[in-house]
């Protein structure tokens, strides 16, 4: 018993002193790109853009599709369940609420993940691995304003541009189930998302996928500077960066779901 | 220890290392190391696997903190510096290390620029005549558009040394320059050191076991083992040395196989131990 305990109090602390890590990084980051720039030393607005260009306007694709097919999912089960009330005319609403307020978010910080946040630990890991960590290091560059402070700019300009068009997408996704089976036009479905959307929705979507910008950044780069010696162990890394990274996400998304739902009944 | 040449003595040391000790957790790896490398002269540190060489070179450029000791360069004592201090003499001394280390998304020439790009405000036009100069002087003319993947392991290092002159540094340091190349390749490494030698005075730190490159590149040589200073002397000196330690590794004597069961298992077990320590749940 004692010793199950001993164990939990591990790992709380463990996972205590992860966040802390990942937290000193952000804000080492976040030194450099807030304090570096009135110290003469400009923003890495280039590596940012190669960043952004790689983050977001590559992700399109397969974010496009990925949302497309979840907001045709959630018109199906939402008429699946409002078919039998009669309420088909309130799909475009669920759909739209769910997209903007959670699944949007969400999904884009999914895919990210995916494409972004394994790319960060595998990059900064090999880099590690082949001595070009220590190489910036001995020409006075600092890594983390050299690396991570323009993934970070990046993250936090696109995620929140992505999430806009998963959304977007995503009622796309709902239109199609919408005319095709609930007797919409393609024009009043749209309308009737827009008009079920308040601001608010649209806002708490954006400030989550801003935390979850960070949080996957943060986990990347952390995952790829704690890789040991060798290649296998930036396998192992990236690995370790999506797992993390999921977890943290939907704990996040959970917080903040949470404060927003107490801000809302208040 | 063996008396100095009077020659490079009369000369000032641009780093000095006094009763460095160095740690890996409860594990000491230096054991109190102290010379001086004088202005314009190249030490090379020979020593076995293991022996504390690359630490010792880390610990010099700033890789790794002393546990105690003192490292002086240019008159600041690397030991105790700040970040920004650190920074500030990283800028006046050059690496090259063992696998180039080059940013393999860059091209070459932007490998080789990056330092200048960062630290000095030189027009581009400036910095591109200051680029093919570098390449020049280390063979390279004409691979600025290079990725490093296109490149041979010798013209790897030749890169890194390029880069590792970009600013100018007034002390050069090489971690096994001629470590992965064939013969051939790795005179040509040697030669390159010479000629920056004889060219530019320049000073420079080798870390090496080739025996044949060292005695070529070197004024005088520092034998390690364990963690300690063997010997130092000038190439002539360790040549016609009696110390024993020194002897076997000249003459290239196997180790005498003398280890107990316990040293074998601790061996075996310590680099284990050791990732566990630092990855406990994996």
């Amino acid at each position: 018993m004692l010793q199950f305990v001993t164990q939990i109090g591990g790992s709380v602390t463990d996972g205590l002193a992860y966040i802390g890590s990942l937290a000193s990084l952000g804000g080492r980051a976040a030194y450099y790109g807030l304090v570096g720039p009135f110290q003469g030393k400009p923003l890495r607005l280039q590596r940012a853009f190669a960043q952004a260009m790689e983050v977001g306007v590559r992700a399109l694709p397969v974010l496009s599709l990925v949302t497309f097919f979840i907001g045709l999912i959630l018109a199906l089960q939402a008429a699946y369940e409002l078919t039998k009330l009669g309420a088909m005319s309130v799909v475009p609403r669920a759909v739209a609420l769910s997209m903007s307020r959670e699944l949007g978010p969400l999904i884009t910080a999914i895919v990210v993940i995916g494409r972004s946040g394994s790319a960060f630990a595998a990059e900064i890991g090999t880099m590690k691995v082949s001595e070009e960590i220590d190489a910036l290091e001995t020409m006075a560059i600092s890594p983390v304003d050299f690396l991570v402070t323009p993934k970070f700019l990046a993250m936090i300009v696109m995620l929140p541009c992505l999430t806009i068009w998963a959304t977007v997408m995503g009622i796309f996704g709902g239109a199609v189930f919408g005319v095709a089976q609930a007797n919409f036009t393609f024009t009043r479905y749209v309308q009737a998302s827009i008009e079920s959307l308040f601001i608010r929705d649209i806002v708490t979507g954006l400030v989550k996928s801003v935390m979850f910008g960070i949080t996957i950044t943060a986990v990347g780069c952390f995952e790829g500077f704690s890789t040991g010696g060798g290649a296998e162990q930036v396998g192992r890394s990236t690995t370790r960066a999506v797992v993390m990274s999921i977890l943290l996400v939907v704990a996040v998304d959970l917080v903040f779901t949470a404060v927003f739902f107490v801000m809302g009944s208040a | 220890m063996s008396p100095e040449n009077p020659i490079l003595q009369e000369l000032p040391a641009v780093l000095s290392v006094r009763d460095l000790r160095v740690s890996y957790g409860e594990r000491e790896i230096l054991h109190g190391i102290t010379f001086d490398v004088k202005a314009g002269e190249t030490l090379v540190i020979l020593g076995g696997s293991g022996c504390g060489k690359s630490t010792l070179l880390r610990t010099l450029v700033g890789l790794e903190r002393p546990s105690s000791g003192e490292i002086w360069i240019n008159g600041k004592n690397l030991a105790t510096v700040s970040v920004a201090e650190l920074y500030e003499i990283r800028k006046r001394t050059g690496m090259s290390f063992q696998g180039g280390a080059l940013f393999g998304s860059m091209t070459v020439g932007e490998n080789v620029a990056l330092p200048l790009r960062e630290h000095t405000k030189l027009e581009d036009s400036t910095i591109e005549i200051m680029l093919r100069l570098k390449l020049e002087q280390v063979g390279l003319t004409g691979f600025e558009y290079h990725m490093p993947s296109q490149l041979s392991g010798g013209m790897k290092k030749r890169a890194a040394v390029a880069r590792a002159l970009a600013m100018d540094p007034q002390v050069l340091f090489f971690d096994e320059p001629s470590a992965g190349l064939d013969p051939i390749i790795a005179a040509g490494i040697d030669q390159l050191i010479l000629e920056l030698k004889k060219a530019f005075r320049m000073t420079i730190v080798v870390v090496t076991h080739e025996l044949a490159s060292a005695f070529l590149i070197a004024d005088r040589m520092m034998l390690m083992d364990k963690g300690n200073i063997v010997a130092v002397g000038t190439t002539e000196e360790m040549r016609s040395s009696v110390n024993p330690r020194v002897r076997q590794f000249l003459d290239r004597v196997p180790e005498p196989d003398v280890e107990g069961e316990m040293d074998y298992l601790q061996a075996l077990t310590e680099s284990y131990s050791r990732s566990l320590e630092r990855n406990p749940r994996v």
